[in-house]
């Protein structure tokens, strides 16, 4: 496995596109949106769904489920990490400081999560795109992770 | 008996003062007083959320105590333990705010440090505040000064470690500990927040007093109320 990925980013690197086998086409690593906001998740899902086509797993995890209220719910960032798994591991995104605490939570307590789950300390919505660029280009977890945190470097203006 | 008791009973204390139980029934008390309380305090702590927050802090933590009544009322705990860490698990789900992770958690590893003990001395109760502190230290990262719950509840627990420490009666260390609590929740007043929604407003923080550190005081003081009235409803020679 490791052989095969520093040869593809060997690939990568003489500017010829990576190798594209067949059992490394599912293994892209997962995106988890976190939101206090479901729209806001869902928003930042279409986003960056646009971007990757259909090959990284993004899923939103925003709001509260019972009534669809403001919050962050450790239940459903669990349910999303395991959705959004294929087998490379997943990283999460998170809009404010009190969504990092459920997820900083939902890291300590769950039981067998698919690793590696990677926090970004990221801005939302730039670290998700930067997130998602890197993910569909086959990088791997820490890469992904990279990536994402990277945006926090990015001017706008 | 496990309770400790102060040499020297100060003026006014009772002579027949008998110790309170605290076994499963006293924290489901304490419990419940906190949520009648987090209720009738809901319009002020939302007040100073809306000054230096989002103006949900009143809100969610009603909600989240209100949840936390039902699961305590329709699962029936068996020791102090479970009351706390059923009360931390239920916020840590129901309350979508920071302060669902951080009391949550808070509680969660109270109670956890209460084991299954069916009833709990004062040592031990200061112990699982510690570990209560501790907990949120961790997951939260506050330093003192930050302007957080943090500033309320170290400075209780560190009075409260003092006490048990001297040999003071339960009552006496639950008062220390509550005007520790205050104490510091005043002291929120002038700082600066560095933590929270709250430090997005940086010196405009200033002049407030943080709404986690007075829902601390509420929660601690609910403690210190529970048993006070446990201790004066008592009967002599119990």
């Amino acid at each position: 496995m490791a052989a095969e990925r520093s040869e593809q980013s060997a690939n990568r690197q003489n500017g010829q596109p990576p190798d594209h086998a067949p059992d490394r086409q599912d293994r892209r690593v997962g995106l988890v949106l976190v939101s206090h906001s479901a729209l806001l998740a869902e928003g930042a899902a279409q986003l960056t769904r646009e971007l990757a086509g259909a090959e990284v797993p993004i899923e939103p995890a925003g709001g509260m489920p019972e009534d669809g209220g403001l919050g962050t719910s450790i239940e459903l960032i669990e349910r999303a990490v395991r959705a959004a798994d294929r087998g490379a591991g997943v990283v999460i995104l998170a809009d404010l400081g009190s969504a990092v605490l459920t997820v900083k939570l939902m890291l300590d307590d769950a039981d067998d999560l698919p690793g590696p789950v990677l926090l970004a300390d990221a801005p939302f919505v730039e670290g998700a795109v930067s997130a998602v660029v890197a993910a569909s280009a086959g990088a791997d977890a820490q890469a992904v992770l990279a990536a994402a945190e990277e945006a926090r470097q990015f001017h706008k203006v | 008996m496990s309770q400790s008791q102060s040499q020297n009973p100060g003026p006014g204390h009772h002579e027949n003062q008998n110790p309170v139980t605290l076994d499963t029934a006293f924290f489901v008390a304490w419990i419940t007083r906190t949520a009648a309380v987090v209720e009738a305090e809901r319009a002020r702590l939302t007040e100073l959320d809306s000054a230096i927050g989002d103006g949900d802090h009143g809100t969610n933590l009603d909600r989240g105590f209100a949840s936390v009544m039902r699961v305590l009322d329709t699962t029936a705990p068996r020791t102090p333990g479970t009351v706390l860490a059923l009360t931390g698990t239920t916020l840590i789900s129901k309350v979508g705010g920071a302060s669902g992770p951080l009391y949550g958690t808070a509680f969660r590893r109270a109670g956890n440090a209460l084991s299954d003990a069916p009833e709990i001395d004062l040592p031990g109760l200061a112990a699982a505040l510690d570990a209560a502190l501790a907990a949120i230290r961790k997951l939260g990262a506050a330093r003192d000064g930050d302007k957080t719950m943090v500033d309320a509840l170290a400075p209780a627990v560190s009075a409260l470690d003092d006490a048990v420490a001297r040999g003071a009666a339960l009552l006496d260390a639950l008062n220390a500990m509550v005007a520790a609590a205050e104490q510091g929740a005043q002291a929120t007043i002038a700082m600066q927040a560095s933590k929270g929604r709250a430090s997005y407003l940086g010196p405009r923080s200033v002049g407030h007093e943080d709404p986690g550190a007075a829902s601390t005081v509420l929660i601690l003081t609910a403690l210190r109320d529970t048993a006070a009235e446990a201790t004066a409803s008592k009967p002599d020679g119990e």
